[in-house]
């Protein structure tokens, strides 16, 4: 995690610089350091500007600034009214909010973990995402349930599940997951102006990590497409299909491997639901070798419906080798330093894999 | 002969609401069944499918005067010409004496006195029986296996449905559970559109998608089957009414099974805390499928349930009580004083569901013994006889045109087609570009509309 703090500090102190050299000749380009956590604040505080039917509430979002301070700064400026902490009852909060968003209001509703939120999942899945469905068009909801997603660090197991391959699960639900802070912003501002329930999954070790934004990013108006995957990396010789903190993961394994003579196309996910299935399959007809890579755990999970996808697809005659899953380790979440961080991918195992299914 | 014509003449200007009647009563010596009823029962054409807009005026603006306790519409100046037959043969209007309601965290409670003028009467009547019967012909329908799968008949517990209604406006809204039936009526969706939907027909409000369970409508959130898990959407639908400044309130329906969920516990602990226009309303039918209250509830008294909330205990077989403690409780929530738990003491004949017989945890006798002397029907049919309020003949032309209705409804519903399978993917998502749908197989690939 520090390294990969470090590797983006590293690439950011180098794209300034090397706009600075170039600064001769035209005004440089508005590059930004953001921290993720700041482009979900800019984001949410945007939407909430642009349509007063956007409201947010969860617990300690208003008065303590958040308890990540995502939501720092947003009550001082819009209000008891708009900003509304909750006692800690999830099932009646999530419900509330699914209500409000039946009767005309735009809410968010943060869950402080996602673990949290199994205590609302009726909520999320009955009342939520099968009503448009059940309704034959009649009622929409348009939410999002925003949160925390996967493991922390030192938190154990009741605190570190991956929920991606349970929501993205449901029909009815869009299943959104960034890995960038351009990502957050761009996503969440999506998922805001979307029409339906979208479980929009963070990460807390993301939170305050910096990269650049673009300056198209730094519109008030810049969305980024629900389900549509990104190509962060352009490669030959293998698929590296992953979301959210992994990504990053992926990217400095790549590093490492391109030093071997492997290049490694990396592709960012964005959106576990609708899976943009089409970006992978573009992308394995290219390399002929896929490696996913999550957090979550391995059975049932977001690495298993890609490679069931791909087999189903005109992707599958151009592996040369099957597709390999890089997961989290089929346990629940240790304590222990040393347990802990063997229990999740390392740049390593990705290395490994990639090797494995390359066969050098 | 002229007799009879005046009887079904004056019926027919108290059920249409018309001023005017036509003037040669012979022509309606061939009548077989009122003209389409212009109320609460009006038929919804569904063609708006939109997400949910900020707080719309009420779409049905004709039936919002009928609803409100209005003085005898003949009163107000400019009525016209009426028949030769005036109507002092009737009663316009009585007073009753309406049960106390047992209060909780309340100095005082609903009137002890109910109005009701000839027209609500016979109005309220039309509303019940066509509910009464519309559960009848579920019945049939569902024991001839034309109807699948859940169905919860209400029969019984009209009067809740018909007093609530009474008491709000349309531009109110309403949200209950899976006994949902009588409350798509009362808040506007017609006979036909309801029988279709149990069904399973493209015409069903629904188009066949949802259900006995999952029937919406405008400022109606359903038919839910997740017990309680309508509950906390209750509250939400009161936060937005409170939050959009619109003075609506959101009467939150559930059952004495429901009344011990925790989530009804979150809801009250935040609807109290921000002071939401929620009415809580507890329909306590005595059986939660089949335990009795007494075997599921440490208290049973429902309307105190609410801890710090004020609740009023209702009987729920009269329509004018029920009416007069929700006018006290839309006041109370509009009034700012925040929500308010209520408890309608009720009953239903049938079980639990279709599935029930309804009579191994209850005695053919109690039920029996309800339906002899608390039928709500029957109760206000007799005040307004015993107060001349109306005719025996003009509830039976009532029975007729309602057995017709419910009669043609059926016909409809076990005839409209059901649904293409076109439509199978089509509604995932709202105000969407179309999708494609993974069918049982992977070259299935089907296609989704919003």
């Amino acid at each position: 995690m520090a390294a990969s703090v470090r590797c983006f500090l590293r690439s950011g102190k180098n794209a300034v610089s090397a706009l600075g050299r170039r600064g001769f000749h035209k005004s440089a380009p508005a590059a930004v350091q953001m921290m993720v956590r700041d482009a979900l604040n800019q984001a949410m505080d945007e939407e909430l500007e642009r349509d007063e039917r956007v409201f947010l509430l969860g617990e300690e979002v208003a008065q303590y600034d958040g308890a990540y301070k995502v939501s720092r700064g947003l009550w001082k400026k819009y209000g008891d009214k708009r900003i509304i902490d909750t006692p800690i009852t999830e099932m009646g909060f999530a419900g509330i909010a699914v209500g409000a968003a039946m009767a005309g209001l735009r809410p968010i509703c943060e869950f402080m973990t996602f673990n949290f939120s199994m205590q609302a999942i009726d909520q999320i899945i009955n009342s939520a995402a099968k009503t448009y469905y059940m309704s034959a068009g009649f009622q929409a909801v348009p939410i999002v349930f925003r949160g925390p997603n996967g493991a922390s660090a030192g938190v154990a197991a009741q605190h570190s599940q991956c929920f991606a391959a349970w929501y993205a699960h449901c029909p009815g639900l869009k299943v959104v997951s960034p890995w960038n802070a351009e990502d957050a912003k761009g996503l969440l501002k999506s998922a805001i102006r979307d029409d339906n329930p979208v479980v929009f999954l963070e990460n807390e070790l993301m939170y305050g990590v910096p990269f650049e934004m673009s300056e198209e990013s730094q519109s008030k108006d810049f969305t980024i497409p629900i389900g549509k995957a990104k190509v962060e990396r352009q490669g030959t010789h293998v698929s590296l299909v992953s979301h959210s903190r992994y990504v990053s993961h992926c990217l400095d394994a790549a590093v490492v491997l391109a030093k071997e003579g492997i290049e490694c196309e990396v592709i960012n996910l964005r959106t576990i639901r609708p899976l943009d299935v089409e970006c992978i399959e573009t992308s394995v007809m290219k390399t002929n070798h896929l490696v996913t890579v999550e957090g979550g755990w391995p059975q049932f999970g977001v690495g298993a419906e890609i490679c069931a996808r791909i087999m189903e697809g005109p992707a599958f005659n151009y592996l040369d080798a099957p597709a390999t899953r890089v997961t989290g380790v089929d346990i629940p979440m240790p304590y222990a330093k040393i347990l802990e961080d063997n229990s999740l991918p390392q740049i390593k195992d990705i290395i490994f894999s990639v090797k494995k299914t390359l066969n050098v | 002969m002229k007799n009879m014509l005046t009887i079904i003449s004056n019926a027919l200007c108290r059920i249409t609401g018309r001023n005017v009647l036509l003037i040669d009563l012979s022509e309606y010596v061939n009548v077989t069944s009122p003209p389409a009823v212009p109320a609460l029962a009006q038929t919804q054409a569904q063609t708006q499918r939109q997400p949910p807009k900020p707080p719309p005026v009420s779409t049905r603006a004709p039936a919002a005067q009928l609803v409100s306790a209005q003085a005898d519409q003949l009163d107000t100046p400019g009525t016209r010409a009426v028949v030769s037959r005036s109507f002092a043969d009737f009663t316009s209007q009585a007073t009753f004496d309406i049960k106390k309601c047992d209060v909780h965290r309340l100095e005082e409670g609903p009137p002890l006195k109910a109005e009701l003028t000839r027209e609500q009467g016979l109005r309220y009547y039309r509303i019940m029986q066509t509910v009464r019967r519309m559960e009848l012909k579920a019945d049939q329908l569902y024991k001839q296996k034309i109807i699948r799968g859940f169905c919860h008949l209400y029969d019984g517990q009209e009067a809740c449905a018909v007093g609530i209604e009474a008491a709000i406006n349309p531009s109110d809204h309403l949200i209950t559970a899976y006994r949902a039936h009588g409350y798509t009526y009362t808040r506007g969706i017609a006979v036909k559109e309801i029988l279709a939907e149990l069904t399973g027909r493209r015409g069903g409000v629904a188009k066949g998608k949802g259900g006995s369970m999952h029937m919406y409508a405008p400022h109606f959130y359903g038919g839910n089957g997740i017990v309680g898990a309508q509950v906390p959407l209750g509250a939400g639908i009161a936060l937005a009414c409170q939050y959009q400044g619109n003075n609506q309130v959101c009467v939150a329906l559930y059952g004495d099974g429901a009344a011990n969920q925790g989530q009804l516990f979150e809801s009250f602990n935040m609807a109290a805390l921000w002071k939401l226009p929620c009415i809580f309303t507890c329909e306590n039918n005595q059986y939660g499928m089949g335990t009795s209250v007494e075997r599921a509830s440490a208290s049973t008294d429902y309307y105190k349930r609410g801890d710090f909330i004020p609740g009023i205990r209702v009987d729920g077989m009269d329509v004018l009580c029920v009416r007069e403690a929700f006018k006290f409780a839309a006041e109370h929530c509009r009034s700012g004083k925040g929500p308010i738990v209520m408890e309608l003491k009720t009953y239903r004949y049938h079980g639990h569901s279709m599935s029930d017989p309804g009579v191994s945890y209850r005695t053919r006798e109690e039920i029996q013994e309800v339906r002899s002397k608390s039928d709500p029907i029957t109760m206000l049919k007799e005040r307004m006889l015993s107060n001349n309020m109306a005719s025996v003949e003009e509830f039976k032309e009532i029975d007729i045109a309602i057995r017709k209705e419910v009669e043609e409804a059926a016909q409809y519903a076990t005839s409209d087609p059901e649904p293409p399978l076109e439509e199978l993917c089509n509604h995932i998502f709202s105000n969407d570009s179309p999708l494609e749908v993974r069918g049982t197989n992977p070259w299935a690939r089907l296609k989704s509309v919003s």
